[in-house]
């Protein structure tokens, strides 16, 4: 098809430039953020590489990843044999402290059993105290943002144990980028909180350049704290559209009873204020002066650019915990969302985008399991002119020529994705200056022009001034 | 020249390396050059490798107006949506991702039905001639008939669906290159009986040029070398190809070919099949481009050609020397370590990288033939690593080694090099500048020159800037 070309019929049995990865991609991440862990995809070898190319080429940092490496006699006669000889080679060449083992459509559909083959392997090798973190993420049983939730969940019931009361604070985050941890662990730091932050991949998926490379790079939730989060005051889990089936928080709330409170990824005024006024009423402690400040200046930024932002019709796509975040900052600031859309199934993001919307002044379409196709179709119906989500919406911008704010995962034709700063009042402000400033920058691109089309219609031949004739 | 003995070698093949992979791995001159290669990724050695699928659509994605319906869960196509730099001058088609995105249900139940559906509104939607259908690992597994399925679809719109059989568990990149040929190779069928009408119209000059993807325009600037000569391209395996193109593959005289570890096959079957002969040639670089230029032109045996061959190369090369020359006095002595997906480009690069001055240290491929290998470590200098299917920690251990200070890879290499303040040339399809003929031995000597020579390393290497640590 031509570049000009518009077909938006809809087909109802194919996805038409995917808006969505698949589960295991989203168990890989939160295995990159517990300290000195490795991770396998128990599959062939296919899968594990592409999810390498996506995680490395977003966070320019090197991701391995084991792979059982399936051929067709372990696909024929189970993959036993492989995936126990890639746990020996991961653990001999990388050491790591912690495995996860996550699961490919392939495995799934030969219908291996990854726990029996791990108790025997840890069995046969005399390691059974070794935490080997199992994870069933077939790729066709959910999209990556219910593997990463799925994999945090497996990690902490593996390794949380009944242990004494303490006072400090589990806090369980979504797919961010590290600058966005690092902005939450400053926040947690200002408020004095002593906190668990899982999983934590702020350093090991950002890690500065040394002059010795190290194959598990430093950093990531220490195991030893990860033991102790039973015994927390409270776990602020942010995710409020996870299913409870994979929500850690809940895990940690049924199991041992520590209280959960479930709260938006901390962007826009409204859900930075939740978490920092939670913070407050659990350590009883007083808001310091520079988040007021802080909070100061988005409003200042706020008003500063409310005016461009009147001018914005956005579509926000992506996974459904940023995309909830992302259409609370355009709603709090009048980029009034036209199209909200996920490619995965989620009808908890439905249910909470329901009274954002209602707010809204305009029509909202929100669309699940959405892909590029459905997503560009939405547009075109309802003038979007600014995207918000991850890199793939370059193909909004390619053809519709609506300009995109990159944010979320993939980033992966630009650089900087681990270094985006969105959370937060400091993290928003920054955030909310990117979108202010496409739209800026769409305007006056044609501002011109524009103008000149729209309204100059010439002036009488007579009346013009004619030199030297 | 670094260390790298025997001793030392097998030390570090006992303490850091995983015993399996020791005979995947020779030390030019030190051990008899007997490299084990075309085998099974061993588990758990995070093989940089990806699947039969990703072979097969490298090689057909450039097919710009056929629709490209990836078979499988969405992983599969959400990974390679659009990931290559492959060029059209024509239909975008190709650049879309289709997926049966396969649920649960129809793991269990089977997805034949669903994949005639996806077609039948494909097709309709898009209009187009030619549909390509992958597999994938799941499908291989869950047993779908997609033969039968496609069968039936060609018939029904009367177009072509071909299946390509590209499940990832039966075998590494090479088993998806292979795949992908015999898919072309039903495409280019001819009616039984029919032979092709081979000189009509080119005047018994007209060339297929295989395996060259048209990444940044590649196919289009070596298709203008040949015109230059008097040469026609009559279709390109695949770049900027279309259903229709392809469809005259058995009417050329003569069969060029760059890729050989993907398109060898399609060469020596066209052969057999169509009396079509091939020739290996190579554009990277300048000494490869001038030497593949004459040779096509010898094949031909016609003197004009043979001067126009000469003529162009002589013009090239007036224009390209120089820069070359000046490139080479900043990079003499550098070493360089490689690492690609297939053979062809790792010989072209050893001698592209004496071009410009640069020592190869390291040399390994994802895919290399056992043929690729031995030439590989007859052009090598002694103390070279040779290597097949390196996983990270490889790489790193001899970069390290052999204080190599450049690295050619594709994205999944590149952090690896940077972390470990080594230089890096993106060698992948993905890529968005040439680096074939002229003025791709131009591309690559800047690209080679902006990184090793770049001031960032001044800083990485503690030569610029100081902290001072304080009381
Ligand atoms: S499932 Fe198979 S075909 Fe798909 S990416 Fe994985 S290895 Fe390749
Ligand atoms: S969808 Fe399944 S088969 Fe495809 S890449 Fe993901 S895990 Fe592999």
């Amino acid at each position: 098809m031509h570049r000009n070309e518009v077909n938006t019929r809809h087909c109802r049995n194919v996805n038409e430039n995917p808006c969505n990865m698949c589960m295991p991609m989203g168990g890989i991440l939160p295995f990159k953020g517990i300290e000195q862990s490795m991770v396998i995809i128990h599959g062939s070898q296919g899968c594990s590489t592409y999810m390498r190319r996506h995680i490395a080429e977003h966070f320019n940092e090197p991701v391995d990843v084991g792979s059982s490496s399936l051929n067709e006699k372990g696909t024929i006669y189970g993959g036993a044999g492989n995936l126990k000889q890639a746990l020996d080679n991961i653990r001999k060449v990388y050491r790591p402290r912690l495995i996860g083992v996550l699961t490919s459509c392939l495995a799934e559909t030969i219908g291996e059993d990854i726990d029996g083959i791990a108790r025997d392997y840890l069995h046969e090798r005399g390691l059974a105290d070794f935490p080997l973190v199992t994870v069933s993420t077939p790729g066709y049983g959910g999209s990556h943002a219910e593997g990463y939730w799925l994999a945090v969940k497996r990690i902490v019931a593996k390794l949380a144990r009944p242990t004494e009361k303490h006072a400090g604070i589990n806090v369980i985050v979504p797919n961010l980028s590290p600058a966005d941890i690092r902005e939450i662990k400053r926040i947690l730091e200002l408020m004095r909180v002593k906190y668990t932050l899982v999983p934590d991949f702020s350093d090991t998926l950002d890690s500065p350049y040394t002059r010795t490379y190290k194959k598990i790079p430093e950093g990531g939730t220490r195991l030893a704290d990860i033991e102790q989060m039973p015994g927390a005051a409270a776990t602020i889990q942010l995710g409020v559209t996870v299913d409870e089936s994979i929500s850690p928080g809940h895990y940690l709330q049924n199991e041992f009873g520590v209280p959960l409170y479930n709260l938006p990824v901390p962007m826009g005024i409204e859900n930075t204020d939740l978490l920092v006024n939670l913070l407050a009423r659990l350590t009883g402690g007083k808001i310091p002066v520079i988040l007021e400040q802080e909070r100061g200046r988005l409003l200042d930024c706020m008003i500063d650019s409310h005016k461009y932002n009147a001018r914005g019709r956005s579509v926000v796509f992506g996974e459904p915990e940023l995309v909830y975040a992302v259409v609370k900052v355009c709603v709090e600031n009048g980029v009034f969302p036209a199209v909200v859309a996920t490619g995965s199934r989620s009808a908890r993001l439905e249910e909470l985008l329901k009274p954002v919307v209602a707010e809204c002044p305009l029509e909202v379409r929100v669309v699940n399991e959405a892909d590029f196709t459905r997503i560009r179709a939405c547009c075109r119906d309802m003038g979007v002119n600014i995207a918000i989500g991850h890199s793939d919406g370059k193909y909004l911008t390619e053809k519709e020529g609506i300009p995109l704010v990159r944010t979320g995962f993939p980033i992966h034709d630009r650089v900087g994705g681990q270094r985006l700063l969105s959370v937060g009042y400091v993290g928003t402000t920054m955030f909310l200056d990117r979108i202010t400033n496409t739209l800026l920058e769409n305007k006056l691109k044609n501002y011109r022009s524009s103008m000149y089309q729209k309204f100059y219609r010439g002036v009488e031949e007579n009346n013009q001034c004619s030199v030297g004739s | 020249m670094e260390r790298c003995d025997d001793m030392s070698t097998v030390n570090l093949l006992k303490d850091q390396l995983v015993e399996e992979r020791k005979s995947f791995i020779v030390v030019k001159g030190r051990q008899k050059n007997q490299l084990k290669c075309e085998a099974d990724s061993i588990a758990g050695c995070v093989s940089q490798r990806a699947c039969v699928y990703c072979g097969a659509r490298v090689v057909l994605n450039p097919v710009t107006d056929a629709i490209h319906l990836v078979h499988g869960p969405i992983g599969c196509a959400s990974y390679t949506w659009d990931i290559r730099g492959s060029l059209s001058s024509g239909s975008e088609l190709y650049r879309n991702s289709f997926s049966t995105d396969l649920k649960e249900n129809d793991v269990i139940f089977g997805s034949e039905k669903k994949l005639a559906r996806a077609i039948d509104e494909l097709v309709e939607k898009y209009n187009a001639g030619l549909v390509f259908v992958y597999s994938t690992c799941v499908v291989g597994v869950i047993g779908d008939d997609l033969e039968a399925v496609c069968r039936a679809a060609a018939k029904k719109h009367g177009i072509e669906v071909i299946p390509v059989q590209s499940s990832g568990f039966i075998g590494n990149k090479s088993a998806g290159y292979r795949a992908a040929c015999d898919a072309l190779l039903r495409l280019i069928e001819l009616p039984a009986g029919k032979l092709p009408g081979r000189t009509a119209g080119s005047g018994g000059r007209s060339v297929n040029y295989l395996g060259d993807f048209n990444l940044a325009g590649e196919a289009w600037i070596i298709t203008n070398y040949l015109k230059s000569m008097g040469v026609d391209v009559n279709v390109v395996f695949t770049g900027d190809a279309t259903h229709q193109s392809l469809k005259k593959a058995a009417t050329a005289s003569l069969n060029i070919m760059q890729c050989a570890g993907s398109m060898a096959y399609l060469a020596r079957r066209m052969e057999e099949l169509y009396g079509i002969p091939y020739l290996k040639v190579s554009f990277l670089g300048l000494e490869d481009t001038s030497a593949s230029l004459r040779k096509i032109a010898a094949a031909f045996k016609d003197p004009e050609m043979m001067r126009r061959a000469e003529e162009l190369i002589a013009r090239e090369t007036a224009g390209v020397r120089p820069v070359i020359e000046q490139y080479r006095e900043k990079l003499r002595g550098k070493k360089a370590a490689i690492y690609v997906g297939g053979g062809f480009k790792a010989i072209s690069l050893v001698k592209q990288f004496r071009e410009i001055g640069i020592d190869v240290v390291m040399v390994g491929t994802q895919t290399g033939r056992e043929e690729e290998y031995q030439t590989l470590h007859d052009i090598a200098d002694d103390g070279t690593v040779i290597l097949d299917d390196a996983n990270p920690s490889e790489l790193e251990k001899f970069m390290l080694e052999k204080g190599a200070h450049l690295l050619v890879g594709g994205v999944k290499e590149r952090p690896l090099a940077y972390k470990l303040g080594v230089a890096f040339i993106d060698h992948n399809h993905d890529r968005k500048h040439p680096l074939s003929g002229f003025v791709g031995a131009i591309n690559f000597a800047r690209e080679v020159y902006s990184t090793v020579c770049s001031p960032v390393w001044k800083y990485t290497r503690g030569m610029g800037g100081v902290l001072h640590a304080q009381e």
